[in-house]
């Protein structure tokens, strides 16, 4: 435990870093060492190049723009604290957490980890998924194997039948709406978080 | 009024079966024609053995017995199925299992007063014959995601559970036993621990009979009917590993080893050899584009042996059978055809509706004949036990299941898992088959169980339903999966197994993706024939989602008004791809309606046809009908325009057919007559096209996709059928209009798809609606 403890003391802001998160030391230790296993250099912190060196990362259709969500915009480096943040996204939600009625929603509740996946839709940042963007997606998930007009005609059904209030885009109201039957919860979790 | 013709029907029948047996039983083992039945009343005056009046008439009844009493007694059994239906209101309180074992025990009854031997249920004819068509049924359509989410919860049920159950009702009887003493003494500690396990298994049929009909949500309803099929490898093996040594005496701590040992062979050999069965089926049904008729006959009959081999070797059929249906069945379908893929799945839904129709009235009959020896002690501390067990069994694992879920199981859920382990055939079937001699016992272990099942499908079986509704227990959801979440599920697949590489964890994402990228690169291209092995399932999905809209579109497009306002449509609609094999809902047609339909697409798909026979891959360089593709384009951007001037008018919310008399809507339709272009096209293929005519033409192309885009207010219905006609169609015009910098590589799929648009395929004329047009 001792060395477990020294470990801790070395990470900074440690506390807060774990009472945001939810995260349990054990965690943080484990998140710790893979990112310095990740940062090879060992500055401190992570730059998209980093991520890239993960294999298989690179064959994930949307790697990219999961390396690119852990930047927040206008920055180039990463460092422990964003990292662990952006992973607490993924944490098994805590069904019996008492509800404090003032505490701000933890990171890991469902309506957060809607937002992150539709950040990751969402390139430009306006608050919607427009037919450009969605198409972005469609190709990259299915690659070439399709035509142009199988993924238009896909884009386009897709947002007929999620847009509700017709503006021909997918605001996150009508995507968490459109999801409202998949448990989030479940499909958005991964154990190895908990 | 039906009703009493029904039961004067079933009367007449079930009277016409004690006569012939009768008959047949009097007659002895008589052989030729002529000394039958009738004939013998005839002729006993006449003496002379020389020369006897040709028969005009004979009866001749051993003949035809075997077949003729089994088609009797499945009439008897569909008949009865049918009538339950014609009773709404019993058929909704009480389910159709238990009417079952009741009509078979008024047969039974009947029998037994007619001085009849009622048949029992032979456990050869259970096991061979009347259960694989169950288990296929169920494995064929079982809903993978589900079950292999859930797989760990599942099999702790079924291995840990069944064995739980197995040794406290074993054991617990056994104590009874000595502590009754006269009666009960002959009952050791082995035959009681053999008659826990075989009680302790929960029936896959009686689960399926029962929650068939409650409409659980899907995860209560794959978790119990999970654990009932996967315990069927811990049942094959306790029940031989205590079989064997009743006759000893004794177990020492090698078979216990050994019997571990033994389950693991007899459950991933089972599953293994079921899986080589559906690989093998899987590749054959690559072969059978040109022989379409006999494909279902792959599936039942290779299933049927992955069962056979299984029970051959002693290991679990019913896995073997479930692997072999899961292993086959995305591959199967994906090459065979559509009728194909509708007879298979009738067909097994018939037998298996069949076989448990007759389990349950053999299970009445059997109680009626079968030999038995009450015992109050037995039998009632068997069917407290065994409830006990199952409650404790339940609570006790969810609590240690719980700690590895996501998504925990309330108490709620635990109840109705607890609640629905029902007893059924197969432990009957299995007391059935023990050795008299060993086990002097048997008679009261058959009333026992018979109690217990009769306990489990009745009080349990009937109070369920109301109960579910009591405890406001989910119900499963009919709707099925929108495209958006069809596509958000996949993204978040991809994102999940992302976040997993990060942060260096082979987790459940990782393995899946390796899995599906593994399927994709070699499994698929050896055993999907053709290019459908290229489809990714987004494609799949959506063309199937597309295909219904358009069914409907048809339906929905008024009678008359049908030949007319639709054929380009409708000729469009043919170059689709093969109809997606799931969840082929098709609409009810009226006969006349449907012959205009037939014609129309026969007409259609003639012309379509004609127009890509006449130019193959060799002479196409660039694709001919670029420019009448941009026509058509320009078609549809009016003839959607129209049609939401018209919806607007009208304020539908689906697309009436435009009105046949509108010039515009005619001038648009003898436009875009695929034959009126296609020819002219032919004509001009000219190889040395239009590398230029692609640029004057792109800024055209450009206003139509941006006009497509702008379809907000469009009544969804139309939207998608002009969605589904610009899918098929490749067009390296739209590619080059992109201005993709990497055109190089598009060029070639688009050869691809040419070469595949140009191949008819073979004996295209009776197979069209099958036959696969693929991208």
């Amino acid at each position: 435990m001792g060395s477990t403890n020294s470990t801790l003391l070395k990470i900074p802001n440690v506390e807060v870093l774990m009472q945001e998160t939810g995260f349990s030391p054990a965690h943080i230790i484990r998140l710790h060492d893979r990112f310095k296993a990740l940062d090879k250099e060992g500055r401190g912190y992570l730059c998209p190049q980093d991520f890239g060196a993960i294999k298989e990362l690179a064959m994930n259709p949307i790697g990219d723009r999961i390396i690119g969500a852990f930047f927040s915009p206008g920055k180039e480096t990463v460092d422990f604290h964003a990292f662990v943040k952006i992973l607490a996204h993924f944490r098994p939600v805590d069904k019996d957490r008492p509800k404090e009625p003032n505490s701000p929603e933890p990171i890991n509740s469902r309506s957060n980890k809607l937002k992150f996946a539709f950040q990751l839709y969402d390139q430009d940042k306006d608050g919607k998924i427009s037919r450009d963007e969605l198409l972005k997606v469609l190709r990259a998930m299915l690659g070439m194997q399709v035509t142009e007009e199988q993924l238009e005609s896909i884009a386009d059904r897709t947002i007929q039948e999620a847009d509700l209030d017709r503006d021909d885009a997918i605001s996150f109201e009508e995507f968490r709406k459109s999801l409202e039957k998949v448990n989030i919860d479940h499909k958005m979790s991964i154990r190895f978080l908990r | 009024m039906e009703l009493k013709m029904f039961i004067l029907v079933v009367v007449l029948l079930v009277g016409s079966l004690m006569p012939l047996r009768g008959a047949s039983s009097s007659l002895g083992t008589g052989t030729t024609h002529d000394n039958h039945g009738l004939q013998n009343h005839q002729n006993s005056s006449d003496t002379t053995p020389s020369k006897k009046p040709f028969p005009v008439l004979s009866f001749d009844y051993d003949h035809v017995r075997t077949p003729f009493e089994i088609s009797l007694w499945v009439l008897l059994a569909s008949l009865m199925k049918l009538g339950f239906h014609l009773i709404p209101s019993m058929s909704s309180i009480v389910p159709e299992s238990c009417l079952l074992i009741v009509v078979g025990l008024l047969i039974g009854g009947l029998m037994k007063l007619v001085g009849e031997n009622p048949p029992v249920l032979e456990s050869n004819i259970f096991f061979l014959y009347l259960l694989p068509p169950i288990i296929l049924d169920a494995g064929y359509f079982l809903p993978i995601r589900p079950f292999t989410e859930n797989l760990g919860t599942i099999l702790m049920f079924a291995v840990v559970g069944t064995l739980w159950n197995a040794f406290f009702v074993g054991g617990l009887l056994y104590g009874v036993c000595q502590l009754e003493g006269h009666r009960l003494g002959n009952v050791d500690l082995l035959s009681s621990l053999l008659f826990g396990s075989i009680i302790s298994a929960v029936d896959p049929v009686a689960v399926l009979a029962v929650f068939e009909e409650i409409h659980i949500n899907e995860l209560l309803h794959i978790l119990v009917f999970g654990e009932s099929l996967l315990n069927d490898a811990v049942t094959v093996v306790l029940y031989h590993l205590f079989e064997e040594y009743t006759s000893v005496g004794t177990i020492n701590v090698t078979d216990v080893f050994l019997g571990i040992v033994c389950f693991l062979v007899v459950s991933l050999g089972g599953i293994v050899v079921g899986a080589i069965y559906g690989i093998l089926a899987a590749f054959t049904s690559r072969f059978t584009s040109h022989l379409r008729v006999i494909e279902p006959l792959f599936v039942f009959v290779y299933s049927y042996m992955a069962y056979l081999s299984a029970e051959l070797f002693h290991l679990s059929g019913i896995m073997a059978l479930i692997a072999c249906g899961a292993v086959m069945r995305p591959y199967v379908e994906a090459n065979i055809s559509h009728k194909s893929h509708t007879t298979i799945k009738y067909f097994l839904k018939m037998w298996s509706s069949v076989s448990d129709t007759l389990i349950f009235i053999f299970l009445g009959v059997s109680t009626v004949a079968g030999p038995h020896e009450w015992n109050w002690i037995f039998v009632v501390s068997t069917v407290i036990f065994c409830l006990v067990a199952r409650v404790l069994g339940v609570v006790g694992l969810t609590f240690m299941i719980n700690k590895f879920r996501i998504v925990k199981l309330t108490s709620k859920d635990q109840f109705i898992i607890a609640y629905g382990g029902l007893r059924g055939a197969i432990a009957f079937s299995l007391v059935y088959l023990l050795n008299e001699v060993h086990f002097p016992m048997r008679n009261m272990f058959l009333t026992a169980i018979i109690t217990v099942i009769f306990f489990t499908v009745f009080v349990q079986g009937m109070t369920i339903r109301p109960l579910v509704d009591l405890l406001a227990v989910k119900k499963k959801q009919e709707t099925k999966r929108s495209i958006n979440e069809e596509i958000h599920t996949q993204f978040l697949d991809h994102l999940l197994t992302g976040i997993e590489d990060i942060c260096g964890h082979y987790g459940h994402h990782h393995w899946k993706d390796k899995l599906n990228r593994f399927n994709k690169k070699y499994v698929k291209k050896c055993l999907i024939a053709g290019e459908r092995s290229k489809e990714p399932q987004l494609i799949a999905f959506y063309h199937k989602m597309e295909m219904k809209q358009a069914i409907e579109l048809v339906e929905s497009g008024g009678g008359s008004k049908l030949p007319s306002a639709m054929p380009s449509t409708i000729s469009m609609q043919n170059i689709q791809p093969k109809k997606p094999p799931q969840d082929r809902a098709l609409p009810q047609l009226s006969k006349a309606r449907e012959e205009e339909i037939r014609k129309i697409l026969r007409t259609n798909l003639q012309r379509t046809r004609q127009r890509l026979r006449s130019y193959n891959r060799h002479t196409l360089v660039v694709d001919p009908y670029e420019d009448g593709w941009n026509e058509i384009l320009i078609k549809k951007k009016k003839m959607m325009e129209l049609e939401k001037k018209i919806s607007q008018m009208n304020n539908y919310l689906t697309v009436p057919a435009p009105p046949p008399d509108s010039p515009t809507i005619a001038r648009a339709r003898l436009a875009s007559d695929p034959q009126a272009w296609g020819m002219k096209s032919v004509t001009e293929s000219i190889p040395t096209i239009k590398v230029d005519l692609a640029s004057p033409q792109s800024p055209e192309s450009v206003n139509v996709v941006d006009e497509l885009s702008k379809k907000g207010s469009q009544p969804k219905v139309s939207d998608e059928e002009e969605d589904g006609l610009t899918m098929k169609v490749p067009s390296p015009v739209k590619q080059r209009k992109d201005k993709k910098p990497d055109e190089e590589d598009d060029k070639e799929p688009q050869q691809r798809f040419m070469r595949c648009l140009s191949d008819p395929g073979p004996a295209a004329e009776e197979e069209d609606e099958d036959e696969p047009f693929l991208p």
